[in-house]
């Protein structure tokens, strides 16, 4: 009986104040949004020495790539949008959002839903400097999409079609509703060695180190940046 | 690309890796930046104020002069810097151009410095960020409406051979032309004035006489006012006769709203002529003398201001028809309310709704006559409520209607709207053609260039300045590359709309595959990656001759032909019979003086009978059957062609 009595006066003294309010002429103040994100975050990445131990990149390079970054996103992090935006430039004939989905999940380790300098120094490190079972390591990663150390036939099919949808429609040949699938069949017949149905990291990099192509492939951005 | 955007092209190339280990064939070769140097601080004086940016952040624009090797021109060896002798001020802007990507306008700039300052540096103004671009645009459209309005004052000099009508209309459209036409203005000025005033003074009450009571003067001097009015509307009606006459086209002329009021004004009359002393009409010809007062619109063609006052009301017709129609809302709503508050109370004006509307309108436009007024409490209530409503539903368009007018009035604007979207447009076509570059109709043309570099290999010739690759920035490059992974992995290429939709209408015929243009020739249907690098080392199939120009046009209906020259251009002559590519011939070709033809040629379907019959010699290795004769569905540009050739020649 009070919960209600209470809850009533709070109401009758929320509609009093707004007659008050509205009889006297004073402006409604907006309501102080409490934003869940200020646009305004400012996101320092660690200092530059620490940055150069954990990674495997120049001091140089560093700035290079510190620069290139926080001029595109001057707050410091990257969002979903922006990173997927900003993929989408390259691909200018596909839909690229699913792709750039997936890597915005490989490299955001820390799973906050950005991308601050040190996630994206640290896959880059792994990618351009890194061995090439680190590498295939990261790539296993981006391909298990719920990271549980498994690629099944479902998470391949998602990657491999985010990847065709990169092409778009003008192809030749023309584009088969199929192909990724095709594609996928092909990919766990040659990884998968057990037939389980699954490919384990274990039978990806022994794959993958038998296959020339593959292993010529990894070091084609050793000198991107 | 963007400028930021470019910045990012190492992580979406690194990025790459994901594709690496699904892919089933061999990638690319990465490009090579030959050019690897540390990036390095430019210092660019512009008239003695120091700018200085990264190389890397000028390189990003490689179209504009700061982008190119143009601006080595202005290199200063002793002082290592590059000097511009322009305003710093507009520098400004161009610079940050660069470093964001987006081009502003300042507002306190001329417009004219800026457009020089855009060319000197190499960038096109449709560039202009849209936070600036309709304020340039403005200023540029008043700009060129002021050099439009000094080039017609030099216009008047008498043209000469002028007809007779010609020089009868420019005199009735511009009176200062001629003392003529001038005289003939005033004259009928006067007159127009003359007309309204009888008009006016016809009803006035002239002295009493004693015989009768007091009368219009117009009944007094019946015969006096019927003479002038004759004589008024003469001069009108032969007016309007010349007028017609003169007419560069007299179905407009007739269409116009003047020619409309000149009609009204003068037709009254004349049915008054036709229709006598009949005393049924005569009450519909006194009301026809109500139009008579439209002898004062013909004022408009004297005045600039009421011209522009009809034009503001024109112009404003949607907030004219606001206050209408919130008015007729307001005026309905309280006359009901105020019937029924009224009802109850005796021998109370308010007996119907319509009959309220009078007393609504008069209370809320504030005029308060006073014959109709509320007695009964809530009347007043009401009545009170009503008035203070009126006051605030006419003030709200009325400011818009008054700026209208005064924006119209200091301008003497025109319908510019529509010339607005022509030029966005027009603005985004070119943005789309300066970009050509970054799209993927820039990767395509470069495969093919890419092809060319190939054969150019092939030929072993060892001339650094045939690698035409080079005229593409890195960055260009470095994009293409990725693409080329992109198809490599997914064993499918990419295609321009246009040879998609030729591509799609041959595999519903079936008979055999269309090809892209930049493969060399394949004989699965779905190509694969891989057959790319093999032949790469096998001689060319379908590397038919090149086709002379006189074989182009002829059975062909369209080709495409991509032409590098390096060097003269070599004789057509030569390249037909020496020019079979196999391989231990490569050496005949003299690739100094070649003229690289790579055509993409559509042959029609129905009509050549082999494709050697269209003068392609040398046994092209692969002959696609020819095609069933479905219908030939020619569209404009692109025939439904079965055959695509892949011609390259050397």
């Amino acid at each position: 009986m009070g919960h209600r009595r209470r809850r009533c006066k709070r109401r009758l003294l929320r509609v009093a104040r707004y007659l008050f309010r509205w009889f006297t002429g004073t402006l409604v103040e907006d309501s102080v949004v409490e934003d869940g994100e200020l646009s305004t975050v400012c996101y320092r990445p660690e200092g530059l020495d620490q940055l150069l131990q954990q990674t495997k990149f120049t001091r140089r390079e560093l700035q290079i790539l510190y620069r290139g970054f926080k001029n595109e996103c001057p707050s410091g992090v990257v969002d979903e949008e922006t990173f997927k935006l900003i993929y989408s430039q390259f691909f200018p004939q596909g839909d690229s959002s699913t792709y750039a989905h997936f890597l915005f999940e490989a490299f955001d380790t820390h799973k906050n839903g950005t991308v601050s300098f040190e996630d994206f120094v640290t896959g880059l490190s792994i990618i351009l400097r890194g061995s090439v079972t680190e590498k295939l390591n990261w790539a296993f990663n981006l391909y298990d999409l719920n990271k549980d150390g498994f690629i099944t036939k479902e998470e391949m099919t998602d990657i491999m079609s985010s990847i065709y949808d990169m092409m778009g429609t003008c192809t030749y040949p023309c584009m088969q509703n199929d192909a990724p699938k095709e594609h996928v069949d092909n990919f766990f017949q040659k990884m998968d060695k057990n037939k389980d149905g699954v490919v384990t990291i274990e039978e990806f990099l022994e794959s993958c180190q038998k296959d020339e192509n593959i292993m010529q492939s990894m070091h084609l951005f050793d000198n991107v940046i | 690309m963007a400028a930021g955007v470019a910045a990012w092209l190492p992580f979406a190339r690194a990025a790459a890796i994901g594709w690496m280990p699904v892919a089933n064939c061999p990638m690319p070769i990465a490009p090579r930046d030959h050019t690897k140097r540390h990036d390095e601080l430019i210092i660019l004086n512009v008239s003695g104020r120091r700018f200085q940016t990264w190389r890397t952040t000028l390189d990003r624009y490689p179209d504009t002069l700061l982008g190119s090797s143009e601006k080595q021109f202005f290199y200063d060896e002793e002082t290592k810097e590059y000097f511009f002798d322009r305003d710093p001020d507009s520098f400004r802007s161009i610079l940050n151009f660069y470093r964001t990507g987006k081009l502003h306008y300042p507002r306190y700039e001329c417009i004219s410095a800026y457009d020089e300052e855009l060319t000197f540096f190499g960038i096109i103004p449709e560039i202009i960020g849209d936070c600036c671009y309709e304020e340039y645009k403005d200023r540029k459209r008043e700009n060129a409406e002021r050099l439009q309005d000094d080039q017609d004052d030099n216009k008047d000099c008498k043209l000469p051979n002028m007809t007779y009508r010609e020089t009868m209309w420019r005199a009735f459209e511009n009176p200062h032309t001629s003392t003529m036409a001038l005289v003939f203005y005033y004259v009928t000025g006067f007159f127009i004035a003359i007309s309204v005033l009888t008009n006016v003074i016809e009803t006035v009450p002239c002295g009493a006489t004693p015989s009768q009571k007091d009368m219009p003067c117009g009944e007094r001097y019946t015969v006096a006012f019927f003479c002038m009015d004759t004589a008024c509307v003469l001069i009108f009606t032969i007016e309007y006769l010349m007028r017609l006459f003169a007419a560069p086209s007299r179905y407009q002329f007739m269409r116009s709203v003047m020619s409309i009021i000149d009609v009204v004004a003068i037709f009254p009359y004349y049915i008054g002529l036709v229709m006598t002393d009949n005393e049924d009409v005569s009450g519909a010809f006194v009301t026809l003398r109500v139009f008579r007062v439209f002898r004062i619109f013909k004022f408009s063609r004297h005045s600039q201001g009421l011209r522009i006052l009809g034009y503001t009301l024109k112009s404003c017709a949607s907030e004219l028809g606001f206050l209408l129609f919130s008015l007729t809302m307001a005026i309905i709503i309280f006359a009901t309310v105020m019937f029924y508050a009224e009802k109850g109370s005796s021998s109370t004006k308010f007996t119907s709704i319509p009959a309220s509307f009078w007393y609504t309108i008069v209370t809320m436009t504030t005029l308060g006559y006073g014959d109709m007024v509320p007695k009964t409490i809530a009347g007043k209530i009401f009545g009170s409520i009503c008035s203070l409503s009126g006051v605030l539903v006419i003030a709200l368009p009325v400011p818009v209607i008054v700026s209208n007018f005064s924006r119209i009035y200091h301008q003497n604007q025109r319908a510019d709207k529509r010339r607005a979207q022509k030029v966005q447009k027009a603005r985004l076509a070119r943005i789309r053609i300066a970009q050509a570059g970054s799209s993927c109709t820039g990767f395509l043309q470069s495969k093919r260039n890419d092809l060319l570099n190939d054969l150019l290999e092939l030929t072993g010739s060892d001339d650094e300045e045939l690698l035409l690759s080079k005229s593409m920035s890195l960055l260009e490059s470095q994009h293409h590359h990725l693409l080329h992974c992109l198809e490599k992995t997914t064993a499918h290429e990419f295609m321009d709309e246009q040879l998609y939709e030729q591509n799609c209408l041959e595999t519903t015929v079936q008979s055999y595959t269309s090809r892209s243009p930049s493969l060399s020739s394949q004989d699965t249907p779905i190509g694969t990656c891989c057959t790319r690098r093999v032949k790469r080392s096998s001689p060319l199939p379908n590397s038919s001759m090149p086709l002379q120009p006189s074989h182009q046009h002829g059975p062909l209906q369209e080709l495409s032909a991509l032409r590098i020259q390096c060097g003269d251009k070599l004789p057509p002559t030569t390249s037909r019979s020496s020019l079979n590519m196999k391989t231990d011939e490569v050496g005949l070709f003299n690739c100094k003086g070649g003229q690289i033809t790579t055509a993409i040629i559509s042959i029609p379907t129905p009509h050549s009978a082999t494709p050697d019959g269209d003068g392609l010699h040398g046994p092209p290795q692969r002959r696609p059957p020819p095609p069933p004769t479905g219908p030939a569905a020619a569209s404009i540009s692109t025939t439904a062609s079965s055959t695509v050739f892949k011609v390259s020649a050397l």
